[in-house]
């Protein structure tokens, strides 16, 4: 599987020349992939190249829906990638290595591997966000993020190195037999800090969330749809091999940690995201109240916690592909949009997109019939299953204050009159591969069972 | 053995005195040239270590070619660093009272019981024939194959991030188009004028 990604990625670098053919080439690689991985999924869980790469439940269910979210981002930005002129070939080829570096941490089993892959995949998204030169603002996001970033990754390893020197080994199976025998090891809980706020720094989670809003808005449209989808499959993925996988006997020094994490993020998310007035920020603010939702699952330190965080983070991802989606498709005339007043008289403009978008809404308010309820509320069922209600209850709350800003989009999209009355129109494809993906938000939240199913069996 | 823990002393004195230097030193150069030689030094721990193919790697890769090129930009970019400096007197109490707490709570936490001399004894020197390289070469390619091709790809994703980013057309520079040289033609460049010559008298 990796060697034919890595032959596609070949191949893609060597037929720069053709702009459709190189998206053509992506989008058949990925599919492609997603075949295989399909294909070759094993009953039980394999290992391959000397017990490094771990193929069980989990990596397949999420390396399937990293493709698939893949599939439609890549579908999503093609014309804002060939409007904008931004070097073609080569956002495709880092899209591509960046998938292909979530694949790897999905399915990792060793820390170097899991390392190894992180790296892959953030350093294709900051030359995915700096691809833009001609944009100042773009410039310093990218900037930050690689700063910012490199910190993180240098916490992320010392804390590997720590947890190293206390077990012996980077597997993480020898790691959790060893803090099995041992667990009252200082180093390796002093260690464990330090991953800990590496991958909150990956996730974005709130104290360590200064660098998401910033990248939001100053990458491309098209890169931010990307680094907001997918990579949150991947950064739980992350999470749940250090966290569980490794270090699942040191729940109790981990879980306070996740716990304030958690919290931040859900408040510091959702009470400044009603002060944005650009809506790529507003967004931003709402991932990391998300974040915080996911971590709540992860928190719980039982089956039913994983997979519930499991399939809010499929499911975020497929929301926050939507709004962004929708988001590029007005950006279309040379012009992005920032402001949340830009959306005014959607509705108006296009009654299909602005349908979309209200499903996403509606979905990231977390209103019943769509994906977004049910997710928190498994999600919130696991956190009062090992008794934090009071941190349910202050979840809750906020993501009620969270509704307003969501609400005041769909009073813009709807009841609003539109600026300029231009109709709204993309190709057919994409529209096409909008309305499903806003149909989906709906039907999982009619019918969430065969995701859940997926998500429960991985954790079982 | 003696000799050998006189050496380390020595060698880790002057290695901890180098990256001191590295960072106060005000002249790019002398910062750079401070590096060398801590690199140096730590190729010399490396060797006391019985390492001797990742210290001769260090020794060439790293002072060889990669400080000389870092040395080459810092003389032809003449960066002024007086401005990045400005700040540090202002914010040295603070960083060095969150510095000095991080250091008391790690070695607080670390105390010596994990990775004191008990725990981690000497390993047994090895035989003569024993190959450093060959055991390198082994773990390489055959239990850490998959880290080390995933290591190379993120090298080449790396060298395309690095041409995306700079490959730029600059259609105001002025260069040379040698196809187009030598394909011109006379008729090109030259165009004859015929002037009538009788026109000039009769004015």
């Amino acid at each position: 599987m990796l060697c034919a990604i890595c032959a596609i990625l070949l191949c893609d670098l060597y037929s720069k020349d053709g702009r459709r053919l190189t998206y053509i080439l992506s989008q058949v690689a990925l599919v492609g992939t997603l075949f295989f991985t399909w294909g070759v999924t094993p009953d039980g869980s394999a290992t391959a190249f000397g017990g490094s790469f771990v193929m069980d439940t989990m990596s397949s269910v999420l390396k399937s829906w990293i493709l698939i979210v893949s599939i439609g981002v890549l579908l999503y930005s093609r014309d804002y990638v060939l409007e904008r002129e931004i070097t073609t070939g080569e956002y495709y080829t880092l899209a591509l290595s960046g998938v292909l570096g979530m694949m790897i941490m999905v399915s990792s089993s060793t820390m170097l591997t899991l390392y190894l892959g992180l790296e892959l995949l953030s350093l294709s998204l900051y030359a995915m966000a700096a691809l833009n030169r001609k944009d100042v603002r773009c410039a310093e996001a990218a900037m930050k993020y690689f700063v910012l970033g490199a910190l993180a990754s240098g916490l992320l390893l010392y804390g590997i190195s720590m947890i190293y020197g206390a077990t012996g080994s980077l597997v993480f199976s020898e790691i959790a037999a060893a803090m099995a025998a041992d667990s009252s090891s200082s180093a390796a809980v002093f260690g464990l800090a330090f991953v800990v706020a590496g991958i909150a720094f990956k996730f974005g989670a709130a104290p360590f969330h200064m660098w998401v809003p910033d990248v939001y808005d100053g990458a491309p449209t098209s890169v931010t749809l990307y680094i907001s989808a997918a990579p949150k499959m991947a950064a739980f993925a992350l999470a749940i091999r250090f966290l569980v996988d490794g270090l699942g006997t040191a729940h109790d020094s981990w879980q306070g940690m996740l716990v304030i994490l958690a919290l931040l993020s859900i408040v510091l998310g959702n009470l400044i995201a009603i002060a944005q007035v650009s809506i790529k920020r507003m967004l931003a603010y709402s991932t990391i109240s998300h974040v915080g939702f996911i971590l709540l699952g992860v928190l719980s330190g039982q089956a039913e916690g994983y997979s519930a965080s499991m399939f809010y983070a499929i499911t975020y991802a497929l929301t926050s592909m939507a709004a962004f989606g929708v988001i590029l498709v007005m950006d279309r005339n040379g012009v992005d949009i920032h402001l949340l007043t830009d959306l005014r008289g959607l509705f108006r403009r296009n009654p299909v997109y602005a349908f979309v978008m209200l499903i996403v809404m509606v979905s990231m308010a977390g209103v019943p019939p769509t994906v977004g309820f049910y997710a928190k509320f498994v999600v919130l069922d696991a956190v009062v299953s090992v008794g934090l209600i009071w941190l349910a209850v202050v979840a809750v709350v906020f993501s009620v204050v969270g509704a307003f800003y969501y609400l005041r989009v769909i009073k813009y999209m709807f009841f609003d009159d539109p600026i300029e009355a231009q109709p709204v129109l993309a190709p057919i494809d994409v529209s096409a591969g909008l309305a499903v993906n806003g149909a989906a938000l709906l039907m999982l939240g009619l019918f969430p069972g065969w995701i859940m199913a997926a998500c429960i069996a991985a954790f079982s | 053995m003696e000799f050998k823990l006189f050496l380390f002393w020595v060698v880790s004195l002057i290695l901890v005195g180098a990256a001191v230097g590295v960072i106060t030193t005000r002249n790019p150069v002398q910062a750079a040239l401070f590096l060398v030689l801590a690199f140096f030094n730590s190729a010399i721990i490396w060797m006391l270590m019985e390492a001797e193919f990742l210290s001769i790697t260090l020794v060439l890769v790293y002072v060889g070619a990669v400080m000389v090129l870092f040395l080459f930009v810092v003389m032809m970019l003449d960066i002024n660093l007086s401005p990045l400096r400005e700040g540090f007197t202002r914010y040295l109490p603070l960083g060095g009272l969150v510095a000095a707490l991080i250091v008391g709570e790690i070695v607080l936490l670390i105390s010596n019981k994990w990775f004191s001399a008990e725990n981690f004894p000497v390993p047994a020197a090895r035989p003569a024939d024993y190959s450093n390289t060959e055991e390198l070469g082994v773990a390489m390619y055959t239990d850490y194959l998959l880290q080390f091709e995933i290591a190379a790809v993120i090298l080449l994703v790396a060298i395309i991030a690095a041409i995306a980013l700079t490959m730029r057309r600059r259609p105001d520079t002025k260069y040379q188009r040698p196809a187009e040289q030598v394909q011109v033609r006379k008729e090109d460049r030259l165009r004859i004028v015929s002037m009538d010559s009788g026109n000039q008298e009769s004015q």
